[in-house]
C-alpha cells in the first residue's frame, strides 16, 4: 500500500488517529486549558512575590499550626495535605487499573477511598483557612501608612539586645527600638488579627488575596472532583459500567483527579516552599 | 477498552513511593534550609517538575498513549507556559515601578 492510500484511509474517517476516545481527548484538552489558567495565577503570584521580595510574608511564618501539637510547626501541616492528595491519587489510579481488568468490586473499593481522601483534603483546607483568617493571639499593628508592624514583647532578644518595653518589627528584619519613633508609629495605628481581603496581620494584603484566590480556586477543583468521583462511585455501585462493558468513565474522572493533584504539587512548591 | 493494562499495581506503588520521597526531601529542605535561597529555589522547582512528570506519565497514563497524542498535549504546555511566565516575571517587572 502506498503512502497516499494510507493517508486517505486515516482521514476518511472510521479510525482514531490518536487511539483515544472523544471523551478522553476532550477531558485532556480541558485540562490543558486549565493548566494554562493555573499557570497564569501562579505566574501572577510569582510577579508579586518577587516584586515585593523584601516585605513579602514568608509562608512558613504564616502557616505554623499542626492539629494537637503546640508551638511553631512550619510546613508540616501542608506536607500532610500533600500526602493525603498523593495518596488519593494512588487510590484513583488503582481504581482505573482494576477497571481495565473489569474487577467490579475492587474498582468500587478504590473509588470509595478516593472520595474519602478528597473529603479529608477539603476538611484540611478548611482548617488551614480558618487559622489564617483568625490569625495569631498577639495580632499586629496596622499603621496609619498602611504597613503592618509586629509587636515584640518586652524582654525578647532583639538582634542581641533586650528591651524592657515593647518594640516594633517592620517586615522580616527591621526593628524600631527608639521609644519616640515607636510612639509616632503607633499614632492612628489599629490592632488587627488574622487575614482577609483588605488587611493581613502577617504583612501585605496581596499575600492573603493570592492565597485565598489560588488555594480557593484549587479547592473548588477538589470539591468538583469529589462531586464527580461520588457520582461515578455511585454508578460503579449500581453496576452501570459493568453493563456498559468498560470503565472508561472512571478513567476520565481519574484524569481530572490526577490533574487536581498535579496542580497542588505546584501550589505547594510556589506558595509554601519558594 | 483497546488499551493494554501495562504492568501490575507494582509500578503504581513505585511511583507513589517516589513522589512521597521527593515531597519529604522538599519538606526537609524547606524546614532546615541547608543551602542559600537561590539553590533551594531551583532545587524545589526541579523536584516539582520531576514529580509532575511522574504524575502525568504514569498516573495520567500519557507514557502509554500514542506519541502524536502525547505531543499534542506536551507542545502547547512547553511553549505557552514558559512564554507566559517570561512575560509575567521578566518583562512585566519593568512596567510597574
Amino acid at each position: 500500500m502506498g503512502a497516499k492510500a494510507t493517508t486517505q484511509s486515516v482521514w476518511s474517517g472510521g479510525t482514531r488517529p490518536y487511539d483515544a476516545s472523544y471523551g478522553k481527548m476532550m477531558m485532556w484538552f480541558f485540562l490543558l486549558t486549565d493548566a494554562l489558567t493555573f499557570s497564569g495565577f501562579l505566574g501572577a503570584y510569582g510577579f508579586a512575590r518577587f516584586k515585593y521580595a523584601e516585605i513579602w510574608p514568608n509562608a512558613e511564618n504564616v502557616f505554623t499550626h499542626f492539629p494537637g501539637v503546640e508551638g511553631h510547626q512550619p510546613l508540616l501541616y501542608v506536607a500532610l495535605m500533600t500526602f493525603i492528595l498523593i495518596m488519593s491519587s494512588v487510590t484513583m489510579v488503582l481504581a482505573v487499573h482494576h477497571g481495565k481488568n473489569m474487577e467490579h468490586k475492587k474498582v468500587a473499593i478504590w473509588m470509595g477511598l478516593t472520595v474519602i481522601g478528597g473529603i479529608i483534603f477539603l476538611g484540611s483546607q478548611a482548617w488551614e483557612w480558618m487559622h489564617f483568617i483568625h490569625g495569631t493571639v498577639e495580632g499586629a499593628l496596622h499603621l496609619a501608612n498602611g504597613s503592618i508592624a509586629h509587636i515584640v514583647a518586652p524582654g525578647t532578644d532583639v538582634l542581641g539586645q533586650v528591651f524592657d518595653y515593647e518594640v516594633l518589627k517592620l517586615g522580616a528584619e527591621k526593628f524600631i527600638t527608639d521609644p519616640s519613633a515607636i510612639a509616632t508609629l503607633k499614632e492612628g495605628a489599629e490592632h488587627v488579627y488574622g487575614a482577609n481581603m483588605v488587611i493581613n496581620e502577617y504583612g501585605l494584603p496581596q499575600f492573603a488575596n493570592f492565597f485565598f484566590f489560588i488555594t480557593g480556586f484549587h479547592g473548588f477543583h477538589v470539591f468538583t472532583g469529589v462531586l464527580l468521583n461520588t457520582i461515578i462511585f455511585i454508578n460503579v455501585l449500581f453496576g452501570t459500567y459493568e453493563r456498559r462493558g468498560h470503565y472508561e468513565m472512571v478513567e476520565k474522572v481519574g484524569l481530572y483527579w490526577h490533574f487536581v493533584d498535579l496542580v497542588w504539587v505546584f501550589v505547594f512548591t510556589f506558595f509554601y516552599l519558594v | 477498552m483497546s488499551h493494554d493494562n501495562h504492568g501490575g499495581t507494582k509500578k503504581i506503588w513505585i511511583v507513589f513511593w517516589l513522589l512521597l520521597a521527593l515531597t519529604s526531601i522538599e519538606v526537609a529542605l524547606g524546614i532546615y534550609k541547608p543551602f542559600s535561597y537561590e539553590i533551594l529555589k531551583w532545587t524545589f522547582i526541579i523536584l516539582t517538575l520531576v514529580k509532575a512528570y511522574y504524575i502525568v506519565a504514569y498516573f495520567m497514563h500519557v507514557k502509554h498513549e500514542r506519541s502524536n497524542f502525547a505531543w499534542t498535549l506536551a507542545l502547547p504546555t512547553f511553549i505557552l507556559i514558559p512564554y507566559l511566565l517570561f512575560i509575567l516575571l521578566t518583562e512585566a517587572s519593568d512596567l510597574i515601578v
